[in-house]
């Protein structure tokens, strides 16, 4: 069964390249998502994990295909979400028998950016009064020690 | 009949757990520390609510539980056990203010899972987690790992009889050294050498594999804590899988098989004694189980055809089953491939693996092959007794560190605890298929959680019942501290309402 290559209608979860990977395995897919963590490097190739929410699964690609890649997701950035189109091994004899994808097109669709996290200050207060508390205790029970000796 | 407990007891109790409830609040320095290396202003206060609900409740304890008491066996089970509890309540803290966790409950489950080294988890979306959270989970693991009471022993607790019972009731025994404390610190030494080198190893092997510097550094760290520990968790959602590389994979390996042998081993390989290796029962029990559950796994795989080449094999199911055996949990395939894929057998293979479990006095959990090794020899050795004269006298002995002869308490005291914990499978297991999961998977879920290893096959999820994660809560809980504090516990509770 081939799967038609273009269209994200077509794209498959993550879950479902799992699920059925027997019955998608060594067949064209398509699959969307977040390029995750970083891009790396190996020769002429690179690895990249692409998570759609539910999973991540590795990307094998030829180093040309994620030239415009520059986000990968973290807690400071949102990667760019991709489309990849591939096959998928089940479990890859090149790759010691990992379930991945061997990229025949990796398309842009949602280019990344930076996060940002503003500071909460409710929490802030919150942290204070509670870092404030606890020096006083610590500093009552130097206090209380220093007492308690003599008396011993 | 129970007695019921007195105002010293309640006071012993509490200000030794208010000793290792400090010594939690300042564990969160490191990860406060990460978040504002990396500017991660949230996460840093996070950390600070963490750090400073840790001290007051502690503190609190200290000072209105002030005694210059020593603990007696019960109170020593007492503080190991409960403060645990505590530690995983307080712990959970920086967890859920984080957003990643969907309820406090799940929060308390990673807590529980990371510092039981278990690395079952809950958490949403590990790809965005902020550094100093990744940093948490797998100190955690660390920590969980030597042991909290011991962390409390190596800092905390100046040298005192009832140190040896707080220590014996987070389920170590070994006496590396005459002295409790000693014994804590020599622990806490070895595994900060193997961290320095295996974090170096993994530093490097991540840069080779394309990741940048920082980013190799930090996982290499994590990835050493997290399989010495035999903790099993790992910085990204894919867990060893992200890096798709062989060598990451070896390196884990070796790391999480030594993190598995018993410290009393170390030790004595360390102080010049390498014959250990050899003579010592739990790594011959060890090699003996890991052999017979490789083949049942990999003869349940090749009737699948799961693996299509030699490497596959090995990366694929040798990793998963040392990674079970050993209590790790580290995983170089999908959750759910277990159950697609892998068919019944590999699996009872694999279940059976984490149920016999890593060694005594180790960082792993399970039965232990000391204990597998004990009951082995004591069948044989009733065999022989039947098949001999009457009059013939037979002395059985085992070596571990030095030579013992094999006796009916070593024999009594093994069985109960293994006895105990296949009760506690069997619990989880029960549990498991009364909220709708096969056999198979409930099984295989019920083994992890009890025997602190952490593979999944897809039960543990943020949706799964409350009532499953209340039970694998006990599981991770009960098993870490095999059972015998979570009795002793159990016990005062039921002292305070029915003693006399």
């Amino acid at each position: 069964m081939i799967n038609i290559i273009s269209g994200s209608a077509y794209a498959l979860s993550s879950v479902e390249l799992i699920e059925k990977s027997k019955e998608y395995d060594q067949q064209i897919v398509s699959y969307r998502g977040e390029v995750v963590g970083e891009v790396m490097k190996r020769g002429s190739f690179v690895w990249i994990n692409v998570n759609d929410g539910l999973n991540a699964i590795g990307i094998w690609s030829a180093v040309s295909l994620v030239k415009e890649i520059k986000f990968g997701g973290s807690y400071k950035y949102r990667g760019e979400r991709v489309e990849v189109t591939g096959v998928l091994n089940r479990a890859c004899p090149q790759h010691g028998g990992d379930l991945d994808i061997h990229a025949e097109k990796i398309e842009i669709f949602k280019t990344g950016h930076e996060i940002y996290h503003p500071v909460n200050r409710s929490r802030l207060n919150l942290a204070a009064i509670l870092s404030a508390l606890s020096f006083i205790l610590i500093g009552l029970n130097i206090y209380l020690k220093k007492k308690r000796i003599p008396a011993e | 009949m129970l007695v019921h407990p007195q105002i010293d007891d309640y006071k012993i109790i509490g200000y030794y757990t208010g000793k290792v409830i400090i010594g939690i609040g300042w564990l969160m320095m490191l990860p406060l520390f990460t978040s504002l290396l990396f500017a991660e202003w949230n996460t840093c206060i996070d950390f600070l609510i963490g750090i400073s609900s840790c001290l007051i409740v502690g503190y609190v304890f200290l000072l209105t539980c002030y005694t210059q008491k020593d603990l007696n066996w019960a109170q020593g089970m007492v503080v190991a056990s409960f403060s645990w509890i505590l530690a995983m309540l307080l712990g959970a803290i920086p967890y859920w203010l984080s957003g990643h966790f969907k309820y406090y409950i799940d929060a308390c489950f990673d807590l529980m899972s990371g510092s039981t080294t278990t690395g079952l988890f809950l958490l949403q979306d590990l790809d965005h987690v902020p550094m100093g959270l990744n940093m948490w989970r797998h100190e955690l693991t660390f920590i969980g790992g030597q042991g909290m009471v011991v962390v409390a022993l190596t800092f905390l607790v100046r040298g005192s009889a009832g140190a040896y019972k707080m220590y014996a009731g987070e389920a170590k025994e070994e006496r590396l050294l005459p002295n409790v404390i000693e014994t804590a610190r020599t622990i806490w030494t070895i595994s900060l050498i193997y961290l320095f080198i295996g974090t170096i190893a993994l530093w490097g092997a991540g840069m080779f594999q394309g990741m940048s510097v920082v980013r190799a550094l930090f996982h290499g760290l994590w990835l050493f804590m997290g399989a010495w520990s035999t903790g099993g968790f790992a910085p990204q959602s894919q867990n060893i899988l992200y890096y798709h590389s062989l060598i990451i994979e070896l390196l884990t390996l070796i790391i999480f098989v030594l993190g598995s042998l018993n410290f009393a081993l170390h030790y004595a390989i360390w102080t010049g004694n390498r014959r250990e290796i050899y003579k010592n029962i739990e790594v011959i029990s060890f090699a003996i189980t890991i052999s017979i559950t490789f083949i049942l796994t990999v003869v349940g795989l090749m009737r699948l055809g799961v693996y299509p080449t030699v490497m596959a094999f090995f990366r694929k199911s040798f990793y998963q089953v040392i990674s079970g055996h050993t209590t790790t949990g580290n995983m170089t395939i999908y959750a759910r491939q277990f159950i697609r894929e892998w068919g019944s057998v590999a699996m009872l293979g694999t279940s059976i693996a984490m149920a016999i479990g890593a060694s005594a006095c180790s960082t792993g959990g399970g039965f232990k092959n000391l204990r597998m090794g004990i009951i082995t020899k004591a069948m044989f050795h009733d065999i022989k007794r039947l098949v001999s004269p009457e009059t013939q006298v037979l002395l059985q002995k085992f070596h571990h560190i030095k030579d013992v002869i094999l006796e009916d308490k070593h024999i009594r005291s093994a069985m109960l605890i293994v006895l105990t914990y296949i009760l506690l499978y069997l619990l989880g297991t029960v549990a498991g298929m009364l909220y709708g999961y096969s056999f198979s998977e409930a099984l295989f879920e019920s083994v992890s959680a009890g025997s602190n290893t952490g593979l999944s096959c897809g039960v543990t999820s943020a949706d799964m019942h409350l009532g499953l994660k209340l039970v694998y809560i006990f599981e991770m809980w009960s098993g870490r501290l095999e059972f015998m504090s979570v009795f002793a516990l159990l016990g005062f509770i039921t002292a305070i309402f029915r003693g006399k």
